[in-house]
């Protein structure tokens, strides 16, 4: 009994790839059961999503587990197996264990870290375990997946940090004002990363976008996306007083904004802070207005570094997950492990109760006279003959954690004969 | 009896401790328990401080701030039950990691001074005095709060003014919660430590027979109010906020613990209880 998964993922292939050799995930169930039929597997799951493809299952002989695996994704999606076979990567036992673990906890993600595929994992497991495909050992599997990512996620900062500029921009934003609630943001020109940010802060529930523009009917349609107000672009100082946030990037050659028309603003609202985020190059705003009390500025080159630091750091965490994740494949081995004796263990313990049954059944036969106290004493003793009898070989037996048909196992089914009784 | 009471405070010592190293373990690791553990560490220690306190008052019989040592550790213990308090009202445990070295401090302090119950002189029994010392002290723990507040502050302007936002900036709270936790400690703070003096005035002319005499301890409690009030006219009138007003939450705070403790320990006057 192994544990196997064969795909392929980002790294290994390309977008046209993937996408031809994906599932639809309303296909699943009937790919599934085609998928434990041609390749022979006891459990089967399959993970696709945009980055990914995936086949994971438990295979009972491992010899031509990868043919029939790349056989069903050449069959089901009616391309040539020679087109992909090459970019799949196809692991086995503890090595199988180990990548599903990472890409559950985000480490063999193309941003490490990030958090949807979890909850794809999560899809995929539970549409596997509706049409039924999943049993004991990939529903425990998943499981443990589940648990790990979580581990990772809460004991490491991997996901902690914003990897985009627009996104770095909104946290610090929270960091400043708290709650982005009912704050009021400034557009100033019309970069794409400008609009992304102002996304950014309307999700988080800001109350008012306004936009300024030096072509008037451009601020008009990009307040009209924001349901907010455009502004002539000759008056946009005169509202600065009005607003938290401003994002500025035209093509202005020269500052926008300095000093002196931030320190009226201030004036104007009561030193109530404005942050201001500067994504031109040239730069929009004067740098000196940093340091005016209660303005924070940020230009592109600033957020830029933020992200590359969380990026930096995020590698280094998942150094760290990476640890965590090998502590956890041992312990899922170990439970392997257990299941591969849990048979002779039960065997063992069936055969001695046959064998002191009908022992005592020819026993008690001589004695017909005997009472019912007396009977049940003497099946007792019977009984606890043989359990103190199995006790050292089973908590041997428990003890080995070899993976796969352990050797102390085999032995002790030849010393018992618990083949041949099966067989029988 | 004396061991009962060093021990509870010695115990509210060593939670107060566990509660500042818990505190300073969830800043700089990632470990989500270790705020958890700061809480409940400081809350615990609370309560057996809270203990030795009633404890020492039963043997005193009255309200046990008579002496230094007594002073210390309830300015401790107020200023743990302010936190408790403001925590409870605008949750942010991080605060208890800043103001536990003030708690451990005060509650040192306190254990290594001496313990005797000094005799009261029947000129100071009076209803007025607890209620005067009961209001000063709160009004001063929580402006003290307030100093631990400004100091977070301080630190997260900084760190964003200068772009460093990694590490601990992303475990200290926003700058707009802090400037309004500043000012709730403030507007809390205040009218206690008006009210301490009033009290204590009123007192004063029963006791001594001047509602005011230019003691140190009068004189610098002046200031300090002086102070304050200027910081509260700043803050309701001319938008005085953030960096301004934590700074002058400090100097304010350097302040008290003139009156508190200079006062007593290098000048004499009337309030001196420690000679």
């Amino acid at each position: 009994m192994h544990i196997v998964s064969l795909g392929l993922n980002h790294q290994t292939a390309s977008v046209e790839t993937r996408e031809r050799l994906a599932f639809k995930s309303e296909a699943l169930p009937a790919a599934l059961q085609q998928l434990k039929e041609e390749a022979c597997l006891s459990e089967g799951l399959i993970l696709s999503t945009c980055n990914r493809v995936e086949l994971c299952g438990i295979s009972h002989d491992l010899g031509q587990c990868r043919e029939k695996l790349i056989n069903f994704l050449a069959r089901y999606h009616q391309i040539p197996s020679e087109m992909f076979a090459d970019k799949l990567y196809f692991h086995t036992d503890s090595d199988a264990i180990r990548h599903g673990f990472r890409v559950a906890s985000s480490l063999d993600s193309m941003v490490v870290g990030e958090p949807q595929i979890l909850g794809q994992l999560k899809d995929a497991f539970f549409i596997a375990s509706e049409s039924s495909s999943t049993g004991l050992i990939l529903n425990r599997f998943m499981h443990r997946s589940f648990f790990i990512a979580k581990e990772v996620r809460t004991r490491t900062k991997i996901a902690s940090c914003a990897v985009s500029v627009s996104f770095a921009a909104v946290e610090l934003a929270k960091k400043i004002f708290g709650d982005l609630k009912g704050m009021k943001v400034m557009l100033i020109g019309a970069g794409e990363m400008c609009e992304l940010a102002a996304r950014h802060f309307v999700n988080q529930g800001v109350e008012q976008v306004l936009v300024t523009n030096r072509t008037f009917g451009r601020a008009q349609e990009l307040a009209g996306e924001f349901s907010g107000i455009a502004i002539p672009f000759e008056k946009f100082r005169q509202e600065l007083d009005q607003v938290d946030i401003v994002l500025s990037s035209t093509g202005s050659p020269d500052y926008l904004i300095g000093p002196a028309e931030l320190s009226q603003a201030l004036k104007k609202r009561r030193n109530r802070p404005i942050f201001l985020i500067d994504i031109a190059v040239p730069r929009d705003i004067d740098p000196k207005v940093n340091d005016l009390d209660n303005i924070y500025l940020y230009d592109v080159d600033d957020l830029q570094e933020v992200v590359t630091e969380n990026l930096d750091q995020r590698q280094q965490e998942a150094q760290r997950a990476e640890v965590l994740v090998d502590l956890e494949v041992v312990k899922f081995e170990q439970w392997l492990a257990s299941l591969a004796v849990t048979p002779t263990i039960k065997e063992l313990r069936e055969q001695i109760k046959e064998i002191s049954e009908q022992e005592l059944k020819k026993t008690l036969a001589g004695f017909p006279d005997l009472s019912s106290k007396e009977r049940r004493r003497l099946e007792a003793m019977v009984n606890a003959i043989s359990n103190k009898f199995l006790h050292h070989p089973i908590n041997y037996l428990k003890s080995q954690d070899g993976s796969g048909e352990s050797l102390p196992a085999t032995t002790i089914r030849k010393i018992f004969h618990l083949t041949e009784n099966e067989s029988k | 009896m004396d061991i009962i009471y060093t021990s509870l405070l010695g115990a509210a010592l060593t939670l107060y401790t566990l509660s500042m190293v818990t505190g300073f373990v969830h800043l700089f690791r990632p470990l989500p328990k270790a705020l958890i553990w700061s809480k409940n560490s400081i809350q615990a220690g609370f309560v057996f401080h809270l203990l030795a306190f009633l404890f020492r008052c039963g043997q005193a019989q009255t309200l046990a701030v008579t002496n230094m040592h007594e002073s210390f550790s309830f300015f401790a213990l107020l200023l743990t039950l302010a936190f408790l308090l403001v925590n409870r009202k605008k949750p942010m445990p991080i605060l208890g990691t800043f103001v536990s070295p003030l708690l451990i401090i005060f509650t040192l302090w306190a254990l290594v001074t001496s313990h005797t119950i000094t005799p009261q002189p029947p000129i100071l029994k009076s209803f007025w005095l607890p209620l005067h010392v009961l209001l000063s002290f709160a009004g001063n723990a929580f402006l003290a709060l307030g100093f631990g507040v400004a100091i977070i502050y301080l630190l997260q302007e900084h760190l964003i003014k200068k772009k460093k936002i990694k590490g601990i900036f992303r475990k200290l709270p926003a700058l707009q919660r802090l400037d309004e936790l500043n000012y709730l400690c403030l507007r809390l703070g205040f009218p206690l430590l008006t009210l301490g003096i009033i009290s204590g005035s009123v007192w004063a002319s029963y006791a001594w027979g001047a509602h005011w005499s230019w003691d140190p301890k009068e004189t610098w409690s002046l200031i300090t109010w002086l102070l304050f009030a200027a910081l509260l006219h700043g803050r309701m009138n001319s938008g005085w906020r953030g960096r301004k007003a934590s700074l002058l939450t400090i100097i304010g705070f350097a302040a008290i613990m003139f009156t508190f403790l200079g006062v007593n320990l290098l000048l004499s006057g009337l309030h001196s209880y420690a000679h």
